[in-house]
């Protein structure tokens, strides 16, 4: 890349110069302080800086999930959000650390080898996850137009709420997979981050609307999602579920100042009930868990990533070798509770019940969004944890914090993150639940209240 | 409760080699997992159907016609083991 070289650069609703090369080296910075990234480009082409969470496949560029099995591996190809992005003038910076194979909701089941990302707001607490670096680099930097991220089970909103930013997961089917280095398909959904909603919801409008290429893409044309950055009044309803036991009072109430400010400028709520909400967590685990096992399985040595000489061994004997080394320990951990789950004899108690307890949770929502048009509730029960915090925690205690995020993406609806204040110095979100294909009315919610909320005094590099 | 054998065994069908720390550490860690997750037993699901997805999804075909794909370079650029253009692989037989 040319030094200094400077291009025209469309940001909102005007064009500007950037200089690509003081973006390059912000990025650096920036990740010597704090780990965002796993790749950084050098030579970006001209463009919208976007950064692009790991696992999603960019041509050229090192995409590995985080993951030591996958330390060497360079598409050949652009999944189909990043060709978009590219195709409207985005430029890829970096791809952003993450939970291997996003196996975690903190961002520090980081790959064998890999960095923990660390929180701009506080540097001894985690980002969240598992889109770690993809929550926090708009948090630091102005540059990023957004970027992009992906949630199985809650790994859009949980960085974006620990980092003080916008993040939307969309409906499931609605953006392409194709490209995506998956964790568990009938889950994984890719969405975008930003500053602002109106950013984020540019970012949605790119990279949404029907792909051949994957078979669960919805039938559904591209839309300008910005154009739902209106004023409007919106039917609130209020999970009180979602407001139990497990969620730290400073943050319950947080969000109920956030729904109280929603209601000075006339929007209505009321209180409504999800019966099945208890049950979200372990039926998004079991499911999450067998459908990643099976998936994991094509990593094994062969045709890419880690590899060893195949000549001196037996296949089984090579193939558990490499995955033993390639893979750490949460993804193990993952890998054998899903194989266990899925066994003849266990199937039914677990896999099969797990469906049936999906569907009663759709039905939930389906029954709410009849009278509602948006569901409100806190993200994650507690502020950012500090790593010394997520250290004592046990395997089923971190899968606890999903309380709140799991049900939602185990019923495919789309949500928002939006910040909506401050605990202990620490950004806490407001969550906004829309009806499947919804994603206009949660984002007309989050520009609406964002207005109001105000700025946020981001912290500087 | 899973015991350490049952660990093995399901390391050995997920094709992982693990240590004998890994074995008992996994073999705590999922007893408590899936002690935790028998509240699924809690929920009645009598007559309920399973969502396999979370959206209806209905089964895609597409015309059986020769497409652009990746050339024999590309598929082999990021394999390390390799002779002859052809991916390189333990015995199988």
């Amino acid at each position: 890349m040319q030094s200094k070289r400077k291009i025209k650069c469309l940001k909102d609703q005007g064009l500007f110069d950037m200089d690509m090369q003081k973006i390059v080296d912000e990025a650096k910075k920036i990740n010597e302080k704090y780990n965002l990234f796993v790749t950084i480009n050098e030579n970006p082409e001209e463009g919208f800086p976007v950064a692009i969470k790991d696992c999603i496949c960019t041509k050229g560029l090192r995409s590995s999930a985080g993951s030591k099995i996958l330390h060497n591996y360079i598409p050949v190809f652009d999944a189909t959000v990043v060709k978009r992005i590219k195709e409207k003038g985005g430029s890829i910076i970096a791809k952003t650390s993450m939970d291997e194979f996003g196996f975690g909701g903190f961002s520090v089941n980081v790959g064998v080898d890999f960095k923990v990302p660390k929180n701009p707001w506080n540097p001894k607490r985690c980002c969240g996850g598992s889109s770690g670096g993809s929550g926090a680099y708009p948090a630091i930097s102005e540059y990023p137009k957004f970027t992009i991220a992906e949630s199985t089970g809650g790994s859009i909103s949980s960085p974006a709420n620990f980092c003080g930013v916008a993040g939307i997961t969309p409906t499931y089917g609605l953006v392409s997979r194709y490209g995506l280095i998956d964790y568990a398909n009938s889950l994984d959904k890719i969405g975008v981050i930003s500053r602002t909603v109106k950013d984020m919801a540019y970012g949605l409008s790119i990279i949404a609307g029907h792909d051949p290429k994957d078979s669960t893409s919805l039938d559904q044309k591209a839309q300008d999602y910005t154009k739902f950055c209106r004023e409007g009044k919106l039917r609130i309803g209020i999970p009180k579920e979602y407001f139990g036991d497990a969620v730290d009072e400073k943050i319950k109430k947080c969000v109920w100042n956030a729904i109280k400010k929603l209601e000075s400028i006339g929007f209505e709520y009321s209180e409504c009930s999800l019966p099945h909400t208890k049950w979200g967590v372990p039926a998004y685990y079991i499911l999450a868990l067998s459908e990643a096992s099976t998936n994991l399985a094509k990593f094994c040595g062969l045709r890419y990533g880690l590899s060893s000489n195949p000549e001196d061994r037996g296949f089984n004997e090579y193939f558990s070798e490499i995955r033993a080394q390639g893979f750490g320990p949460e993804a193990k951990r993952r890998i054998i509770l899903g194989t266990y789950a899925r066994m003849a004899g266990y199937r039914d108690a677990f896999y099969l019940k797990a469906l049936k307890v999906r569907t009663l949770i759709i039905e939930d929502y389906k029954k709410a969004f009849k009278e509602f048009d948006v569901l409100a509730s806190p993200v994650m029960p507690t502020i950012a944890p500090t790593f010394e915090e997520l250290d004592k925690m046990t395997p089923i205690q971190h899968f606890m914090a999903d309380i709140l995020t799991n049900p939602p993406n185990l019923a495919g609806i789309p949500h928002i993150s939006v910040p909506c204040g401050f605990v202990n110095g620490m950004p806490v979100g407001m969550h906004l639940l829309g009806d499947h294909l919804q994603e206009g009315k949660i984002i007309q919610a989050a520009f609406i209240f964002e207005k109001k909320r105000g700025e946020i005094k981001y912290p500087r590099l | 409760m899973i015991d350490k054998k049952t660990v093995e065994h399901v390391a050995s069908l997920a094709r992982i080699k693990l240590t004998d720390e890994e074995i008992a550490k996994f073999s705590e860690d999922l007893s408590g997992i899936l002690d935790a997750f028998s509240s699924l037993n809690e929920v009645d699901i009598e007559d309920v159907k399973p969502s396999f997805h979370a959206i209806e999804m209905k089964n895609v075909v597409r015309e059986d016609k020769k497409e652009e794909c990746l050339s024999q370079e590309e598929a082999l650029a990021n394999a390390e083991q390799k002779e002859d253009k052809m991916f390189k692989g333990p015995r199988a037989v």
